[in-house]
């Protein structure tokens, strides 16, 4: 084997090996984890791999038509025309358009079919989260009767695994689209309708999301995590999740609180606290949280503290301005947000 | 076009060509002033199909640089050569210059030059306003790249949703150069498509039924019916968007009781039969290419022309496909669905005609025939990528998606660019009496296509890899990387490619070989003419008797006989013939106006008052009023009755 041809075959077999990391991304819907999702991606296959056939049928019947041996051209010398008629051949698209047409119904009516089955889940939802989207973050309501129970919280949903969750879903702005790709297909969030779809996650996970329509400058880092939990680990994040936070203990998580209520208090909330602003996240158990700016950062003190006084160079034009803080008063609030676990 | 007592005379039959004396007469009546003052009033409809041609190439050259920064931006993760703003407004004018600025007004340029030639014509119907509609397009072209150059550019996407189009989110000028932009470039299409449909209905040549046309003109004839009915949509749309941002009304808006949705389906009931505008006429250039290279006549010529027919219909019954995410009732999306499906059965009509064509005939390997017969298979790629994104469910989880970016660039690369720069190399020697250089042409052929389908189709994997679109940049660990990498660099290959045609373009202009009047022995009436075509098409008009008038000779199941150098002699003046609907019996000889500046004038006072509505927050409304009172003027003395279209009372009376 030449040098060149082995080149060749060591690139195609890395693109292979990266189609199958592609798979298995944290986006890709080629597998699913719940019932919302899974018919869906049987279709999915289903029709993709029609499709492919169709393609791989149709390329060959062209590669034929053009190479095969055809007629020589008789007659005159002018004449180079190898069919004199006008007509004929219509059986090509009698029975092309036939086979065509019986793949098509069988398609159509399986489309149909998992069109109704995923439109509503088997068993009605027994826990409703409310999301609230907003340029380039999450709100997430969690709805109880009894209105002590409900909380909220950003960027990161809980859900019970092997049960239904229904979502209710608004905007305060724009429209963006709901969409966490292993658990189901989006749903878009327009202003002024309140969208409902349902997910429901049969293995217990971390689930990547992002926000699916173009609604402005940083569309590309709104992202959202679903983390799918035994019922009983998720009723204890709920727990959790209802309490208050206490006042600060140490000096300077006091002081840290003092200079939070007096630099984000105006936009956000901590239950607890006099801190009640409505236009940012909860950030009640910012602790609690995998992630800080929609999915931007990971959540550790040293990008905290970079996230509350430059947020415009870490997320440009997101709605926080950057924050002017001395180096101890930078360093009391993020100890204050450290308490809230 | 007019016609008095005085068109009713017998015309006198004669044998004639363009070497004739009598040619001499033709030429006098039909030449223009020359020189600028020629090149700002001509209304010859080859003139005008030639610059459709290269502005809308011009604007594809923008375009594609503007995706290539894209591309070099996305080849990385964390790519941050751009910022978020500038990506917005790139991947904004990249849609718009490639959809409303490149892929119908090229088809308008083919459609221009080639239509009065295939249907055996001197014009089109209204030569004026032919002008008209090429000098709208021009300048609402250049409207909307106006604020480009300031950095304001339209940043919203080309279906530019509200709210994030609304004053509220979008407080700069950039959505009202694209709201006001697509309204004037909507009145170049209109008046363009009115002038398809007359032309079609008038001035076939005696004897050109209905069921003779080429099936270029039956594409260009669906897209035109079709435009009519979908741009109302979208200029509605955009002149209430436009109202909303300026005037303070409440069409789209939520808290005046509007309906953001209302945008969404007025843009795709516009939007669906507009990509249909944008492909069957480039599909009907292959079904009139493919027979000439396959030495034969085109398989199922009724089912391919009715496929495109009911393309088209269907096209109108299938918007909501667009829209399967935002929250429909279930038995609307099983409507929508289902519809947009059964367009897979008239595209599998064209699909078998096409295979069947070359199949049963003898394939001549021309670079033309290359594109010709390569964009049936990227139209089946790009025709299964939407059958899947027609089934709701699975929709749902590709809406969004690159899966879509590369749907949409199969179809609109595959089955309109393929086809475009096929028709070049078919049609050059017609433009220009030379041939494009055919070994250039192959080598440029296989750069394009092996770099279009390294480029695009790895964005179907990136779209199942969950990689949306829209985004301007995107983390590492997501799978993402590698796919966009192989993407950009097929997309700079295939960039190679365009710049092989170019470069093949400019050199044959000048040193192509000569051609003579039909160098691929094809068999429709443009090839009769010499190359490239006197101003006058055709010395006499000729009679048509079959599909094929070129072929005749050699075919077995015609009974009439065509007669191309002898026919009516129309030479006291500008006129062609005009004939009746179904059957093209003449009816009556058409006036056709003389060269005038009267096209240009009108659409430079239009565009001034769409440039008074973009400034009235600046200046007032003075420049809106004078504006609008000189486009009045403008068009009363366009209208004044002229003595030599015999719209006067003297002439009626000679």
């Amino acid at each position: 084997m030449s040098d060149r041809c082995q080149r060749v075959l060591v690139v195609a077999g890395l693109l292979i090996a990266q189609s199958g990391t592609a798979q298995a991304g944290p986006m890709s819907y080629l597998r699913t984890y719940g019932p919302a999702g899974n018919p869906v991606t049987t279709l999915g296959w289903g029709l993709g791999i029609i499709s492919i056939s169709v393609c791989v049928i149709i390329a060959l019947l062209l590669l034929g038509a053009v190479f095969r041996k055809h007629k020589e051209i008789t007659g005159n010398a002018e004449d180079h025309l190898v069919v004199h008629k006008d007509g004929g051949g219509m059986s090509w698209i009698y029975i092309g358009v036939g086979i065509s047409s019986v793949v098509l119904i069988g398609s159509m009516i399986w489309t149909l079919v998992v069109t109704a089955v995923v439109a509503t889940p088997a068993t009605p939802a027994a826990l409703t989260v409310q999301v609230r989207a907003s340029q380039w973050w999450w709100d997430l309501r969690y709805d109880t009767k009894t209105s002590s129970r409900t909380f909220t919280t950003a960027n990161e949903i809980h859900i019970p695994t092997g049960q239904p969750v229904q979502f209710v879903l608004t905007s305060t702005d724009v429209i963006h689209s709901f969409w966490v790709p292993k658990l189901g297909g989006k749903k878009d969030i327009i202003p002024g309708q309140a969208n409902v779809t349902w997910l429901q996650a049969d293995v217990p996970g971390i689930y990547r999301g992002q926000c699916a329509v173009f609604c402005g400058a940083e569309h590309a880092r709104m992202n959202l995590l679903v983390i799918a939990q035994a019922p009983r680990d998720f009723r204890a994040w709920q727990e959790a999740q209802m309490e208050e936070t206490p006042a600060p203990r140490s000096p300077v998580a006091y002081r840290g609180q003092q200079v939070f209520l007096a630099h984000c208090a105006a936009c956000h909330t901590v239950r607890g606290s006099d801190a009640g602003g409505l236009v940012g996240p909860d950030l009640t158990h910012l602790m609690s949280r995998r992630t800080l700016a929609a999915g931007v950062l990971t959540n550790t003190p040293g990008n905290l503290a970079g996230w509350i006084v430059h947020p415009q160079s870490i997320k440009p034009d997101s709605r926080m301005p950057d924050q002017t803080l001395s180096g101890p008063q930078l360093h009391a609030v993020v100890t204050y947000l450290e308490t809230l676990q | 076009m007019s016609t008095t007592a005085d068109n009713y005379r017998a015309p006198v039959i004669a044998r004639a060509t363009d070497a004739s004396p009598i040619s001499e007469t033709l030429q006098r009546n039909w030449e223009g002033a020359g020189g600028w003052r020629g090149w700002l009033s001509t209304v010859d409809h080859k003139e005008i199909g030639k610059r459709y041609l290269i502005t809308a190439f011009a604007f594809l050259l923008i375009g594609g640089l503007e995706a290539a920064v894209m591309r070099a931006q996305l080849a990385r993760p964390n790519g941050h050569l751009l910022s978020p703003e500038a990506y917005a407004q790139l991947f904004t004018m990249h849609g718009v210059t490639m959809i409303f600025l490149y892929a119908l007004p090229v088809l308008s340029g083919f459609s221009n030059y080639l239509w009065p030639l295939l249907l055996g014509s001197r014009d089109m119907a209204f030569p004026r306003l032919n002008a008209f509609s090429y000098w709208v397009f021009l300048f609402a072209g250049l409207f909307l790249y106006s604020s480009f150059v300031l950095g304001k550019a339209p940043d919203d996407g080309w279906f530019n949703y509200v709210p994030y189009a609304s004053r509220e989110f979008n407080p700069g000028p950039n959505i009202d150069v694209y709201a006001l932009g697509m309204v004037l470039l909507g009145v170049s299409t209109t008046v363009g498509s009115i002038n398809f449909i007359v032309t079609l209905i008038h001035t076939r040549a005696p004897g050109m039924s209905i069921n003779r046309v080429p099936i270029l003109i039956w594409g260009t004839l669906t897209a035109s019916v079709g435009n009519l009915f979908a741009v109302p949509a979208v200029s509605l749309a955009f002149l209430m968007l436009w109202m909303d941002r300026q005037l303070g009304t409440h069409f789209f808006d939520v808290t005046g009781g509007g309906q953001p949705l209302l945008w969404q389906h007025l843009f795709w009931m516009f939007g669906h039969p507009w990509v249909y505008a944008i492909v069957l006429p480039a599909m009907g250039m292959v079904s009139d290419g493919l027979p000439t290279f396959c030495r034969r006549p085109l398989v199922g010529y009724t089912a391919v022309a009715l496929a495109t027919v009911t393309t088209m219909v269907l096209g109108f019954g299938v918007w909501a496909h667009h829209m399967f995410a935002t929250g429909l009732p279930l038995m609307s999306l099983s409507y929508f669905s289902a519809s947009s499906m059964v367009i897979v059965i008239p595209s599998a009509v064209a699909v078998f005609a096409w295979i069947a064509t070359i199949w049963t005939g003898r394939p001549v390997f021309t670079t033309a025939f290359l594109y010709f017969s390569s964009f049936v298979l990227l139209f089946v790629i790009g025709g299964v990528s939407g059958f899947m994104t027609a089934a709701v469910p699975v929709d749902l989880q590709l809406t969004h998606t690159y899966f879509i970016v590369a749907h949409l660039h199969y179809v609109l690369i595959g089955i309109n660019v393929f086809p475009v720069v096929g028709g070049i190399y078919y049609w050059f020697p017609k433009f220009t009496g030379r041939l494009m250089n055919e070994t250039l042409g192959k080598w440029g052929f296989w750069t394009m296509f092996i770099g279009f389908n390294v480029g695009f189709f790895p964005m179907h994997i990136l779209g199942l890899a969950g990689m949306p679109r829209r985004v301007y940049t995107y983390p590492s660990g997501l799978g993402w990387g590698l796919w966009n990498m192989v993407a950009t660099v097929g997309s700079y290959v295939f960039a190679i490619g365009i710049a092989m045609f170019i470069i093949n373009f400019w050199i044959s202009l000048k040193r192509g070989k000569a051609s003579g009047p039909n160098p691929w022995g094809g068999p429709s009436l443009e090839w009769s003419t010499s190359s490239p075509p006197p101003v006058y098409n055709f010395a006499v008009i000729p009679t048509v008797a079959s599909r094929y008038p070129l072929w005749e000779k050699h075919m077995d199941d015609v009974s009439g006989e065509s007669t191309i150098h002898e026919g009516l002699l129309l030479d006291q003046g500008r006129e062609t013939i005009g004939t009746s609907l179904l059957d093209a019996e003449p009816k009556v000889i058409l006036r056709m106006p003389g060269d005038s500046y009267m096209p240009l004038l009108l659409s430079l006072t239009l565009s001034l008052l769409f440039v008074g509505l973009l400034l009235h927050d600046w200046e007032g409304w003075w420049l809106v009023g004078l504006a609008a009172l000189a486009t009045v003027l403008a068009g009363i003395r366009w209208l004044w009755p002229l003595p030599s279209l015999g719209e006067t009372a003297e002439m009626s009376h000679d």
